[in-house]
């Protein structure tokens, strides 16, 4: 292991501390009018975010701040992963925040904290700043939730969340306060060597697994732990629940990484870790797919159907395989690039007054926009995972860890479960092309947001022609950050 | 221009970016967008015809083979390549895909350039199934089929076309996911290869065979369709335009034959010579039970697809008797079937177009309106009743004959299909065609358009040709068909004692 004083590899999280208050201060002197400039700003800063973490990328994991902070190629490109999708949230974003008095600073500040947040969460290699992290992130989606302030909604669902993701933090801080007590330290690469080496006590240790596994959980959205998804994502604005539908995943997907595996990976734990996910994992395959039959709402929908993709996720994981992880970090960008675009597509149809958030306000769209449709159309049968949309490559891949792993029955219920799950994915497709518009209304998006909706779409039909390099990356990046 | 692109490669994408283009073109240009498609169409074809006069006909490895690799890191190649079946197959794609695009030309208004677009990209689709010599990639393209399908159902379909196309959509997909399953567990036991003649030479127990037949004999049976699971079929057909039907008929229903031939029996020779009784006895349950079942129909759509499973029998029936003859009258009987059911499914949408009804008890003595007509829908009739000379008597024969060599008992109840087939398909004509003129509607009709002569034209010559001189077919078929009963002989990968 490798300590350097310089701060290299934390430049980008400095950069965007720094541009996060300049913001700040700034948006205290513009008016409504020239807002644009908050907007653009942010932007900026997330391209300036990438720039740096494209060049401090190093191959070999490289730690500062006395080994708390780590950078490898796997944190990198998770987070190269959140600003992308911020980026594309943002610019999707744009017009229904102002359609709904909400463009103004706060929004951008609140992201920018919370892209902050996830940034020390997938870098954390320390309990302490990996909930340091974590607590920045959620923090600043409640606040976010509930920007609408006089919508009851919004304002309940926020009170939800704070309240259970209150109690799952203290799980998590009950778990990681026994595994200090085992093993004596907070530093997950410590953690992992005194387990390693047969200390701590086990019936602790195991203790202390249930409560992380649960925090876990519910960050994760899975089920049992999966009781706020549906009313956050119904309640907050759709711009809302399209940033905590994207990004954070990609961190979460860290975040269990960093716990399960890089602290908690003996073998011993391993095997108890793994029958604790394959219970969750089927039961979010099955609630999530099953209940999202009976969802009249879009945006419910979509919040059953994260549960059942979150469930395919931890497939990937608890095959406890370097195949596993890498497929499991593949499944999740491809999730968040599937995920920000359907709610790109919500937000396409919105307007002032005007949610599009039911399912029948996708009626018809093929004969208003047969772009769109198209778009849509990829991103369904891709959620769906039927080929050639990538969507289809991410459970082939998680699949054929399992399979390699020995679940072949895990692998059969995964797919019995995708094929309900392919009914209500078809509903919409049914919907935009079978059935007879109701809302004429013309859609027309702003440049910016036609174009990057179009690659978003395009990315999902190029990925799943040639899916060889990203998941080629995915193998990379795992296995230089697992050693 | 050095780059020269493999033909099989042409025939796949050729077709599919025609598609591209056709979409490209828009709906509000519908007769720039026909022109097109029909161009698309005809080159597909015309790329595809040198294979007929390449092929070598006395090789038994798989021909025109092109491999590079597509995703590294599982080991997965675009790998393709051919024998005598799929090139069989790949022509009949060819010529029908043309055959639909001219037959939709007028009959279809709404979203005309999308209608078109998803017939080519369809053809694409299927010729990369009967090319793809790749386990994932031959799940990549015989999945995709079905997103285009599905559209084709439930956009320019009949009243109930939503729940036909779900049932259409959902059914196969049951199928064929636990078929991924089985590829990607043979994917771990070949140690980490895609390739299907990497999988011909696995070594499994018979135990682990018998799940892996039992997942591709579900996805297969589905898309035959063998009975129990063919109740998809008759409501896509009655609910799907004429165009959609006929591609069910004459080329999605082959897949399933065609990955029994290529998955399930060179990958599982053991057990599929286990299992093949369970096979025979539910062919032979569609040839009877089902022939039994087209007799009542009142819808003549329903009626012809009804008969499609029945006649699909004979192919499942022909393939599990693991004998030349029977598995070349099984392949014979798919391309013939390909060519009577497109051209029954287009008589009924002739009709259809002019009375906009299916119902049998609509018509009565069209014969009398339609003369020209009427003689070509005999010639189809009579070959869906296999008569000798057309050919519908062909493959049924050959399956007959092989299966006699097996038991009289199989081949004595599939012959019923000689009485029952005749039977429901000349009582409808019958009906509709013959007696007085039944009502002012039919007293109204007009004979075939030219556009509609050409495409029953041409498809009276195949189905008379293929009849009268069957031989080069045979020609094409025999080294293959004994290469893949070689790799079906049971006990070649058998592994004891595991």
């Amino acid at each position: 292991m490798q300590y350097i004083t310089p701060l290299a590899p934390a430049y980008a999280e400095i950069f965007l501390l720094c541009m996060l208050c300049a913001i700040l201060l700034l948006d205290c002197f513009l008016d409504d009018e020239q807002r644009g400039i908050t907007y653009v700003l942010t932007l900026l800063t997330l391209g300036g975010c990438a720039i740096i973490t494209w060049v401090t990328t190093t191959t070999d994991p490289v730690f500062t701040f006395s080994g708390m902070f780590v950078s490898d190629l796997m944190s990198s490109m998770l987070k190269l992963g959140i600003y992308g999708s911020t980026a594309m949230a943002m610019v999707y974003s744009q017009s229904y925040i102002r359609a709904r008095d909400m463009f103004r600073g706060e929004f951008f500040v609140l992201t920018l904290f919370a892209v902050l947040g996830m940034m020390i969460m997938v870098s954390a290699s320390h309990l302490l700043t990996l909930y340091l992290g974590l607590e920045l992130l959620s923090l600043s989606l409640y606040a976010m939730i509930a920007l609408h302030r006089d919508d009851a909604a919004g304002t309940e669902a926020a009170m939800k969340y704070f309240v259970l993701g209150a109690l799952a933090s203290g799980m998590l801080l009950y778990g990681m306060s026994m595994l200090y007590g085992a093993t004596g330290s907070l530093d997950l690469a410590r953690i992992a060597d005194v387990i390693e080496e047969g200390g701590g006590d086990r019936t602790v240790l195991v203790f202390a697994l249930v409560f992380i596994v649960a925090g876990l959980g519910f960050k994760l959205s899975a089920v049992p732990f999966h009781m706020w998804v549906p009313d956050v994502y119904h309640g907050a604005p759709t711009a809302v629940t399209l940033f905590i539908g994207s990004a954070p995943k990609l961190a979460a997907f860290a975040f269990v990484m960093r716990l399960l595996v890089m602290g908690l990976g003996a073998d011993y734990l391993v095997e108890q870790w793994q029958w604790m996910l394959v219970i969750m994992a089927v039961l979010s395959l099955a609630i999530g797919n099953i209940t999202a039959i009976a969802q009249t709402n879009l945006k419910r929908m979509l919040a059953y159907s994260t549960i059942s993709h979150m469930g395919f996720l931890l497939l990937g994981v608890l095959s406890g395989s370097r195949d596993g992880y890498s497929s499991a970090m593949f499944y999740v960008i491809v999730y968040v690039l599937m995920s920000v675009g359907t709610f790109g597509m919500i937000l396409l149809l919105s307007r002032a007054g005007f949610e599009a958030d039911k399912l029948d306000d996708f009626k018809g769209l093929n004969a208003r926009s047969p772009w769109y449709a198209f778009m849509m159309l990829l991103l369904m049968f891709s959620m769906a995972g039927v080929p050639p949309a990538v969507g289809f490559y991410a459970k082939l891949s998680v699949l054929w860890a399992v399979v390699d792993a020995g679940f072949v029955w895990l692998a059969v219920v995964a797919v019995l479960f995708s094929l309900i799950g392919a009914f209500y994915y078809l509903r919409i497709v049914k919907l935009m092309y079978f059935d007879e518009p109701v809302d004429a209304s013309p859609i027309a998006p702003t440049a910016s947001m036609r174009w990057v909706l179009s690659l978003n779409g395009m990315a999902i039909l190029v990925f799943g022609i040639v899916p060889g390099g990203l998941m080629a990356l995915c193998e990379y990046s795992i296995a230089l950050s697992l050693h | 221009m050095n780059i020269s692109i493999p033909i099989l490669s042409q025939i796949i994408w050729v077709p599919i970016f025609a598609g591209i283009a056709v979409l490209v073109v828009g709906d509000r240009r519908a007769q720039a967008a026909r022109v097109i498609s029909l161009i698309g169409a005809l080159a597909g074809l015309v790329v595809a015809l040198p294979l007929w006069t390449q092929f070598d006909r006395a090789a038994s490895e798989f021909q025109f083979a092109e491999l590079s690799p597509w995703i590294p890191s599982f080991h997965v190649n675009y790998h393709l390549g051919i024998d005598g079946m799929s090139l069989l197959l790949i022509l009949l794609n060819c010529i029908t895909t043309v055959l639909v695009v001219i037959a939709g030309w007028s009959v279809i208004q709404k979203r005309v350039s999308q209608y078109m677009a998803a017939f080519l990209m369809l053809s694409g689709l299927m010729n990369g199934v009967f090319c793809a010599l790749d386990g994932l990639l031959f799940y990549v393209f015989f999945e995709a089929t079905l997103i285009p399908m599905f559209i084709i159902i439930g956009v320019w379909g009949g009243p109930n076309r939503v729940y036909a196309a779900v049932k259409f959509f959902l059914y196969t997909l049951m199928g064929s996911l636990l078929s991924l399953v089985a590829l990607i567990y043979l994917f771990t036991v070949s140690g980490g290869s895609f390739s299907l003649l990497d999988f011909y030479e696995v070594q499994l127990p018979l135990n682990v065979q018998v799940l892996i037949f039992a997942a591709f004999m579900l996805a297969f049976a589905v898309k035959v369709p063998m009975w129990p699971v063919h109740t998809w079929l008759p409501d896509a057909h009655v609910e799907a335009p004429t165009g959609g039907s006929v591609v069910l008929a004459a080329i999605m229903l082959k897949l399933g034959g065609y990955g029994f031939l290529r998955l399930s029996l060179p990958i599982v020779p053991d057990a599929s010579h286990e299992l093949a009784w369970f096979v025979i006895a539910l062919s032979l349950v569609a040839v009877v039970y089902i022939g039994l079942v087209a007799l009542v129909q009142a819808d003549m759509k329903k009626l012809i697809a009804y008969s499609s499973i029945s006649h699909m029998g004979f192919v499942t029936l022909g393939i599990f008797i693991f004998s030349a003859q029977g598995m070349e009258g099984a392949i014979l009987q798919m391309i013939s079937h390909g060519f009577i059911s497109a051209a029954m499914f287009l008589c009924v949408g002739v009709m259809y177009d002019r009375m906009h009804t299916r119902m049998i008890a609509d018509y009565g003595g069209v014969a009398h309106r339609m003369p020209v007509f009427a003689a070509l829908f005999m010639l189809f009739a009579m070959a869906n009743s296999g008569l000798p000379g057309t050919s519908g008597f062909v493959g049924e024969w050959l399956v007959i004959l092989a299966t006699m060599k097996v038991s009289f008992w199989y081949s004595a109840l599939a012959a019923t299909t000689l009485i029952f087939g005749a039977a429901y398909t000349l009582w409808m004509y019958k009906r509709v065609m013959f007696g007085a003129v039944a009502n002012s509607h039919v007293e109204e009709l007009t004979d075939l358009s030219s556009r509609e002569f050409f495409v029953l034209g041409v498809l009276a010559v195949a189905v008379l040709a293929m009849g009268l001189y069957p031989a080069p077919l045979g020609e094409v078929l025999h080294e293959s068909v004994n290469e893949i009963l070689r790799l079906a002989s049971p006990g070649r990968k058998l592994l004891i004692g595991m």
